[in-house]
């Protein structure tokens, strides 16, 4: 007899385990589970992440950002260039004031690990019942409910069964569902340096022809050394051979793309390359059965955005569960499902749209496009708001905000 | 139980429309999808009512626990369910024993405990029963006789309980939309589902559920957005579709 649960979740990552928590805490009788392969003692996960402004109301809504906060470091200033590798002085084009209207950082860095582990708790504390090391190898949806197998002989009886593994989502491809894809043929080598000078809060990206390369400021570490976190992207060969290669070489390619502003430079951790690419699902939503996060949308890392659409998708996904509990509606038909994926699909596709643009205008090297680049891309901050107001209220989708990014309860 | 056909509140015709349909009510890409889009803004304003009558947390998802509800002309169940799984006990009673046969195969495949009857309105009223709230959605403008129907209903009213209807206008709007809009051109609805000479205005509705002896606390709109493909509540605009609550003084 298979154990039932109203929501399955398949992936513990930031993506899942907040989507559990956030459903346990808007509906205690709900009952959720967490099905994840990473041992509980595998190696802490070097990266770090972008919170935005929105994504940390709703960390504060769940009541982890406590928990975070010591480890986060305040992003309060951004400075965006466009230059080739060897030019002396690179031009500045853009700059962010740091703080929003109403007074706070517009982001922070966040060490992955801690953002995990902390929802990860608290989803447990909350009472999601969390099944770790395991991994779900197949399902079958009927009428009533998604029958989960896993990969240690149990199954699980759902009521909604919600992919979260991954912008390489086994669960999307049990699904049948498509993906458009497209690859970019670059690597994004993501480490952690440290250097001798504080940051001083402000992040970094510079356009370089190969693509871009974004320095994000990191909390020192508690030997107090200055930190911070590197997204760089090159041709995937040249990414390859990079982190392959020995750390000298490696030291002074850095040094080329960093500089020298912040002193002398020490590589953390070993740096590692992941391909780069735009994964759109053709569907988000099947009957039992939800996409969330990269599952749903890989996008180039360029503007930042990945995370928080994750978080985008949980927040608007435990809404629209919620909601249709508090109406005695079941969550997993594929009618309440599409309101998720009505709400969610526009926001994806054309953020997926704009960081391709921008990847595809920035990688590259030709003096037309490099003027022309110059000149309009004074607008791009303005692109958030020009897409608000024109895209998503006109056509009356895509349009609100849901309540936990807000930091409003569901 | 004898199910009586073309007499009393049952229109013989009408019924036959459904019945056909029975197997479809809880097809989510079926030609009933109207209705299931329809349901969220029908069980948020219920819901809504009936928490602030009874004492009841409306955000909580068992909130209508102990509440004994009739829902009358329940069809494929699409009302009876959400509200039984908030807690309400509950009988769905349609006068078409096909409606009757798909509402009860679904439940049981949900784990629903849901006392379903193939009857009318006055065969129950002539039981006796007596509920807390009784629920008559999108069928006062399919009964035969009306104000025969109304009274009927209005007497399973217990004290201090409510009913609640929904209907559609009698305004040019509501036929553009529902009839000529919903049944022709967008074929949502199978053509001649609707009689829009049948068809209340809410002065009407009222006029007809004040003789029966309960008092309209309220009525609302229901508006669809075709940008979003969902429905609102809307309290000021009831050209379409809307819905109406009314109480027994207790």
């Amino acid at each position: 007899m298979s154990r039932q649960f109203d929501v399955v979740v398949a992936g513990g990552g930031h993506v899942g385990a907040s989507l559990a928590l956030a459903l346990k805490q808007a509906d205690p009788r709900l009952t959720v589970a967490v099905v994840d392969p990473t041992p509980p003692a595998a190696g802490p996960d070097a990266r770090a992440s972008a919170i935005a402004a929105a994504a940390r109301r709703m960390l504060e809504r769940l009541g982890v950002w406590g928990e975070i906060a010591p480890h986060a470091q305040p992003i309060v200033d951004m400075l965006v260039t466009d230059s080739r590798l060897d030019d002396a002085v690179r031009p500045v084009f853009l700059t962010f004031d740091g703080a929003l209207t109403t007074g706070e950082p517009f982001a922070h860095m966040v060490p992955n690990a801690v953002m995990v582990d902390a929802l990860l708790a608290a989803a447990r504390t909350a009472g999601v019942e969390i099944v770790m090391p395991d991994r779900v190898i197949g399902f079958d949806v009927t009428d009533t409910r998604a029958d989960v197998r896993l990969a240690s002989g149990a199954t699980l009886a759902a009521g909604l069964l919600v992919a979260a593994d991954g912008v390489r989502s086994k669960l999307r491809d049990l699904a049948g569902i498509g993906v458009v894809r497209w690859d970019y043929g670059q690597s994004g080598i993501v480490t952690t340096v440290a250097h001798e000078r504080p940051h001083g809060g402000r992040a970094e990206e510079h356009f370089l022809p190969s693509g871009p390369f974004a320095v994000l400021p990191l909390a020192d570490d508690a030997a107090g050394r200055h930190r911070s976190s590197l997204v760089w992207s090159e041709k995937s060969a040249t990414a390859d051979r990079l982190v392959a290669g020995d750390d000298f070489t490696f030291g002074l390619e850095l040094e080329r793309r960093f500089g020298r502003r912040l002193g002398a430079l020490e590589v953390l951790a070993k740096p590692k390359a992941f391909p780069l690419g735009l994964t759109l699902a053709r569907d988000f939503v099947r009957p039992r059965f939800a996409l969330v996060g990269d599952a749903a949308h890989g996008i180039h890392p360029i503007a930042g955005q990945g995370l928080n659409m994750g978080f985008r998708d949980v927040a608007a996904l435990a809404e629209v569960i919620v909601e249709a509990r508090r109406l005695g509606l079941d969550p997993g038909r594929i009618d309440v499902l599409e309101r998720y994926q009505r709400w969610r699909r526009f926001d994806a596709v054309e953020m997926g749209i704009v960081t391709d643009v921008l990847n595809r205008l920035f990688s590259n090297d030709v003096g037309p496009l490099r003027a022309l680049r110059d000149f309009g891309l004074g607008v791009v901050d303005r692109i958030a708001s020009l897409k608000s107001h024109f895209i998503g209220e006109a056509a009356g989708i895509g349009g609100s905000t849901p309540r936990l990014l807000r930091g409003e309860p569901i | 139980m004898a199910i009586p056909h073309a007499q009393g509140t049952v229109d013989a015709a009408e019924i036959g429309n459904f019945e056909a349909m029975a197997a479809e009510w809880w097809d989510p890409n079926g030609r009933l999808r109207p209705l299931h889009d329809l349901n969220p803004v029908r069980l948020d304003y219920l819901k809504r009512e009936i928490s602030a009558r009874f004492g009841r947390d409306a955000k909580d998802s068992r909130a209508l626990e102990g509440l004994s509800i009739l829902d009358i002309g329940c069809g494929g169940g699409l009302l009876t369910e959400p509200l039984a799984r908030l807690g309400a006990t509950m009988i769905g009673a349609d006068a078409g024993a096909a409606n009757i046969a798909a509402a009860r195969a679904h439940a049981e495949a949900q784990g629903l405990a849901i006392d379903y009857r193939a009857t009318t309105a006055e065969a129950l009223a002539a039981e006796g029963v007596r509920f807390d709230v009784v629920v008559a959605m999108e069928i006062v403008e399919h009964v035969a006789d009306l104000p025969l129907f109304l009274r009927e209903v209005a007497k399973m009213v217990k004290p201090g309980g409510l009913l609640f209807l929904a209907t559609m206008n009698r305004t040019l709007k509501s036929f553009a939309l529902a009839i000529v809009g919903a049944e022709y051109i967008l074929r949502w609805l199978p053509v001649g589902t609707h009689d829009w000479k049948k068809f209340l205005t809410p002065k009407e509705l009222e006029r007809a559920v004040e003789a029966s002896g309960l008092s309209v606390l309220d009525a609302c709109g229901m508006v669809f957005d075709p940008f979003r493909g969902s429905w609102s509540l809307a309290a000021n605009d009831l050209d379409v579709n809307y819905l109406m609550v009314a109480e027994r003084a207790g």
